[in-house]
């Protein structure tokens, strides 16, 4: 449960796919609709809409209808980035728990 | 136009080789023990962190210059299955009364000495209506920078 583990968080999850990767930095540009961000990309607007999914879930994005469409944005209260940092945080505190818990358990287990 | 992101939780579940008691036990009583030192609150070093074991009791820590310093509190004391914190720090490790994020602890067996341990960091929209927002944001720039720097250097090797 090291970096593995550390680095199977799902911002990294999210943003390891290039095509994700672009749609969210297109998204840093600024508000886009999906039919705009689907515009020039090598994928069908299904498949961004999935990906806009996975980004959104992540905290990275999030949505608003604008009449019948809706325009995604950066998560415009850096709570993706709260999200992330915790994400992160409890993988490093929760693997020295785990060590700590299995260091005492091995000790007594020792013990006749 | 102002649009609130509901986050999803932060969930991590793994198993130990270790029974639920004890495992529960490490995680509370032992808390100090595995809790990453660089993580704390005040200009001091840290000493101790102290999760008082019942309902309503405080999660504080203490550092080298003797300061009290609350994280949160006890919203659920159930040994050794459950264990529900109050976490009031922002993001910039501040604590803050009126802030409400929770983090839930279950221990459960996974056979003979081992235990499934279910973790979740919630409510985390919460951090969107402190007036600290500013502060947590800011903060986070250094951890955002961190988290894609670490990242950069798995994706590309």
């Amino acid at each position: 449960m090291t970096n593995a583990l550390a680095f199977s968080t799902p911002i990294f999850s999210a943003l390891a796919d290039p095509t994700r990767r672009e749609v969210f930095e297109r998204l840093a540009r600024g508000p886009l609709p999906v039919g705009e961000l689907a515009h020039g990309l090598p994928v069908s607007r299904p498949a961004v809409s999935q990906h806009l999914k996975v980004l959104k879930e992540a905290g990275l994005v999030t949505d608003r209808p604008d009449g019948t469409r809706r325009v995604y944005q950066i998560d415009p209260q850096g709570l993706g980035q709260i999200r992330a940092w915790l994400d992160q945080f409890w993988d490093v505190a929760l693997d020295a728990f785990k060590a700590e818990v299995e260091r005492q358990a091995g000790q007594e287990g020792e013990k006749p | 136009m102002s649009q609130t992101i509901r986050p999803a939780a932060v969930r991590k579940s793994f198993t130990v080789r270790a029974t639920p008691e004890k495992a529960f036990d490490v995680f509370t009583a032992g808390h100090h023990l595995w809790w990453p030192k660089s993580h704390s609150i005040g200009d001091a070093p840290l000493r101790t962190v102290i999760i008082e074991p019942r309902a309503g009791g405080r999660w504080y820590s203490i550092t080298e210059d003797d300061i009290e310093h609350d994280w949160g509190d006890v919203l659920v004391w159930a040994p050794p299955a459950r264990l529900v914190l109050a976490w009031r720090l922002n993001g910039q490790f501040t604590y803050d009364p009126d802030l409400l994020t929770e983090v839930e602890v279950r221990f459960a067996s996974a056979g003979e000495g081992e235990t499934r341990v279910d973790f979740e960091h919630r409510g985390l929209e919460a951090f969107g209506d402190t007036a600290a927002a500013d502060a947590i944001r800011a903060g986070m720039d250094q951890g955002w920078g961190i988290i894609l720097d670490s990242f950069q250097a798995v994706a590309n090797p």
